[in-house]
């Protein structure tokens, strides 16, 4: 694989290395004997009077140089290095890399596939399965929705029965491998500007039994029943196939206090699951889909 | 200066580079100097004598020690096993993990520090009776000398032609090396995985039926029984003194440990010279000699081959075989002991006596050196037997930085790896302290097996709101403790934050 645009450049390095290389040889050869005059002694003196004398070194240290130079010219025949030339073993990094995964599937994959073949329901019981989930999960998920799977603000709680797209084992399959993108647009003006966010706000409010203020609910109400209800249901129920939240329960995502709800409301929110179906196989997602199922059933982390 | 002027000598190899004495003025001579000198072998004489056997003595130490105690048994294990796949040191009773690590360092500052204190008492004491390089080059010599004789049969063998007796004898002695060599690295091997499946694996090689035995003998123990097992015969079959003399680092930085008062191999030179051959019973005085008959015996014996009468050379071990061949001639002579012995400088110069020569060994450098020396082993003492078999570390999730639950409470997620260092199975509570109302939610009795870990995942939940707990990053402590033993207990800090 040339990194030149002209294969001169290949040939010119890989005439340098040999060379260098062979060069190497001749010139230890030919340095291994000197002309001295005078008591051979190496000239330098230390603490005044201490002199050394130039001791020749055994010959076996010669032949540790000369071994090093056919090693690299046998490395240089086997490996990559000279120029273009790829090698007598035609080795590469990604080629390594392709035979390493390979032996890994090749040992790890009939682990997986055992479970691939089982419904969701029965593999949640093997605990060798959600042993496997369980570090699946802290590599992949546990960035975003933390080590146990209760989510942080902005990323959901997996373990709870509250759902913005739908808890059964297929809708977690499709929320992992294609990802989600939920989208509350802004709508400050729908619902009459900030006094008009405030009364919806306060009657989100009191969805929840929240403390409120009536009156703006009330208000609120009126606004909501315009506009929030085309998502979020008439009852505030929300709705799965859009993925709007329930904003009856006590699970909120961005904070439930008055002004995270007007922020919500004012400004809107983009809020994305990335897709997995290119980082993870199939049946990886399938033991992660069954992981978090046994999760939001009340499961705890096995830990490890 | 308090150094020995430690004299650099060629007289080792042959002076060939050396120009004749007395250059005539005006016409140098110019010599052709080989970089590279055929290595000169060495065949050193058997010796025997006080220290020779001090040599022995702790060749029989060592060796037995290393050889025997892969083989001991504590506690249903093997009692001493670097378990370098699992990361667990077993040394008898103790388990060391690799959060250990400093007691490792410390145990290399102690040796460190040790041969800094034995080279100032007596020089270099390391070289001469313990190292491994001298240890086993000792017991080859052995072999050898057994199998071919001593130095002139030695030398005979090696300069006659090849005869049926002389393969005979090189082959018995290389296959006795090597049997030993392989066993030094299967032995080596042994501490690192267990010895005795070690054993069976190697057996199943002479199996009849090579398919039959269950566990082979994996590619990497092969290896390194191999490489040892060639290291050493390597070593001390060919290598020997060129590995003291050209590769050992210590052996060229322990003489800057020397002062005037350190124990070297001394020549009387005074008292030597002027050397001469002389009948046994002549007077030396009347002849006008020393007591040095110039024997040659000091050289015979010398495992580096240097003439010690030269003074102290780099490539002296100190391993004291010419005092042990020196004094054997004196005896016979009817001269005093000791014309090669173990002195000082200010000893030979100030003519000390023997008592007043070891009064100065306890100088400022070695009582420094061994007040460190005992400190290090002090604490590392008290740090052994204060060690908690417990280890714990707090993983503080990084995602969730501060959760919002039911209620408007704040929770925090943490991961606690609990190590149980012991080898017994034990239940561990878990609880926190440092804030109020904080308290944990997940499995706070962990029970894990002997030498077991496991990560644990726990939620603290602290209340927030008007007079609780304030926005910020607040210290928390997690308290492990052993719940069949109070004293087994970790104490680890992490933060809390709430938002």
């Amino acid at each position: 694989m040339s990194q030149f645009t002209s294969g001169v450049w290949d040939i010119f390095i890989g005439v340098i290395s040999v060379v260098s290389i062979i060069a190497c040889a001749v010139f230890l050869k030919v340095q291994s004997v000197r002309k001295t005059v005078e008591a051979d002694t190496s000239g330098h003196v230390w603490d005044e009077d201490l002199t050394e004398y130039n001791n020749p070194l055994p010959r076996w240290w010669a032949w540790l140089f000369y071994i090093t130079i056919g090693f690299s010219l046998g490395y240089l025949a086997l490996y990559p290095g000279v120029g273009s030339f790829d090698g007598v073993f035609g080795w590469t990094q990604v080629k390594q890399l392709e035979e390493e995964t390979q032996a890994a599937s090749a040992r790890f994959g009939p682990i997986y596939e055992k479970f691939a073949t089982q419904e969701v329901a029965v593999v949640a019981k093997s605990p060798e399965a959600l042993a496997i989930g369980q570090k699946l999960f802290l590599n992949n998920c546990a960035q975003c929705h933390a080590s146990d799977g209760r989510g942080s603000r902005g990323f959901p709680n997996l373990a709870d029965k509250d759902w913005l797209w739908g808890g059964t084992p297929e809708a977690i399959r499709t929320s992992i491998t294609d990802g989600r993108t939920g989208v509350m647009p802004p709508m400050g003006a729908a619902v009459g500007g900030d006094e008009g966010a405030k009364d919806v706000a306060h009657y989100v409010l009191s969805l929840s039994g929240r403390t409120h203020d009536s009156v703006r609910a009330v208000r609120g109400k009126i606004e909501y029943q315009k506009v929030c209800v085309a998502c979020h249901g008439a009852e505030g129920k929300g709705n799965q196939q859009l993925g709007a939240p329930d904003l009856t329960d006590q699970a909120w995502l961005h904070g439930s206090g008055e002004t995270a709800i007007i922020e919500q409301i004012l400004r809107g929110r983009s809020n994305q699951m990335p897709a997995h179906k290119e980082i993870l196989s199939a049946a990886k997602i399938h033991l992660l889909t069954a992981y978090v199922h046994f999760l939001s059933q009340g499961g705890a982390p096995p830990g490890k | 200066m308090a150094q020995p002027s430690l004299v650099l000598t060629n007289t080792r190899k042959s002076n060939q580079a050396a120009p004749p004495d007395g250059v005539d003025g005006g016409a140098a001579v110019v010599v052709e100097t080989e970089l590279y000198a055929a290595d000169q072998k060495i065949y050193p004489r058997a010796v025997s004598g006080w220290f020779a056997a001090w040599r022995w003595a702790l060749v029989w130490a060592t060796q037995l020690a290393f050889y025997g105690g892969a083989w001991l048994t504590w506690n249903d294990r093997q009692a001493i096993l670097f378990d370098v796949v699992h990361r667990k040191f077993y040394i008898f009773g103790l388990v060391f993990w690799p959060q250990d690590i400093i007691y490792l360092t410390v145990l290399l500052i102690i040796a460190a520090l040790s041969l800094f204190l034995f080279t100032a008492v007596a020089g270099r004491l390391w070289c001469g009776y313990a190292c491994p390089q001298t240890v086993y080059t000792e017991i080859f010599m052995w072999i050898e000398r057994v199998i071919e004789g001593d130095r002139f049969r030695r030398m005979k063998l090696d300069r006659g032609g090849l005869s049926a007796r002389k393969i005979g004898l090189k082959a018995a002695k290389h296959a006795a090396w090597i049997a030993l060599a392989l066993w030094t690295g299967f032995t080596f091997v042994g501490y690192v995985t267990p010895i005795r499946e070690l054993w069976t694996e190697v057996m199943g090689l002479f199996a009849s039926d090579g398919a039959s035995h269950s566990a082979a003998l994996g590619p990497w123990e092969t290896f390194w029984i191999l490489f040892y097992g060639f290291a050493t015969y390597g070593n001390a079959g060919w290598m020997r003194e060129q590995v003291c003399i050209y590769m050992c680092p210590y052996a060229r930085f322990q003489s800057a440990m020397f002062d005037r008062d350190t124990l070297i191999i001394t020549y009387d030179r005074e008292r030597g010279e002027p050397r001469g051959a002389r009948p046994r019973r002549a007077d030396a005085a009347a002849l006008g000699l020393g007591h040095c008959v110039d024997c040659d015996i000091c050289v015979q014996v010398c495992p580096t081959g240097i003439d010690i009468r030269d003074g102290l050379q780099y490539q002296c071990i100190g391993c004291a075989a010419c005092v042990d061949g020196c004094d054997q001639v004196m005896d016979k002579m009817g001269y005093p002991r000791g014309l090669i012995r173990y002195s000082t400088q200010n000893a030979m110069e100030q003519k000390l006596t023997g008592a007043q020569m070891l009064a100065h060994t306890f100088r400022a450098r070695v009582l420094v050196y061994s007040g460190i020396v005992w400190a290090v082993i002090i604490a590392a003492a008290i740090g052994l037997y204060a060690r908690v078999p417990l280890k714990v570390d707090v993983i503080r999730d990084r995602a969730a930085i501060a959760r919002e639950v039911e209620g408007g409470d704040i929770e925090n997620v943490y991961q606690l790896q609990i190590i149980n260092a012991s080898e017994s199975k034990r239940v561990f509570d878990i609880e926190v302290v440092g804030l109020p109302t904080i308290h944990l939610d997940g499995d706070t009795h962990v029970e894990l097996p002997g030498t077991g870990s496991r990560l644990v995942p726990l939620r603290a939940r602290v209340h927030v709101g008007p007079g609780a707990v304030a926005p910020g990053a607040h210290r928390i402590e997690f308290l492990v403790h052993a719940h069949d033993d109070p004293a087994v207990f970790v104490r680890e800090a992490s933060v809390f934050i709430v938002r």
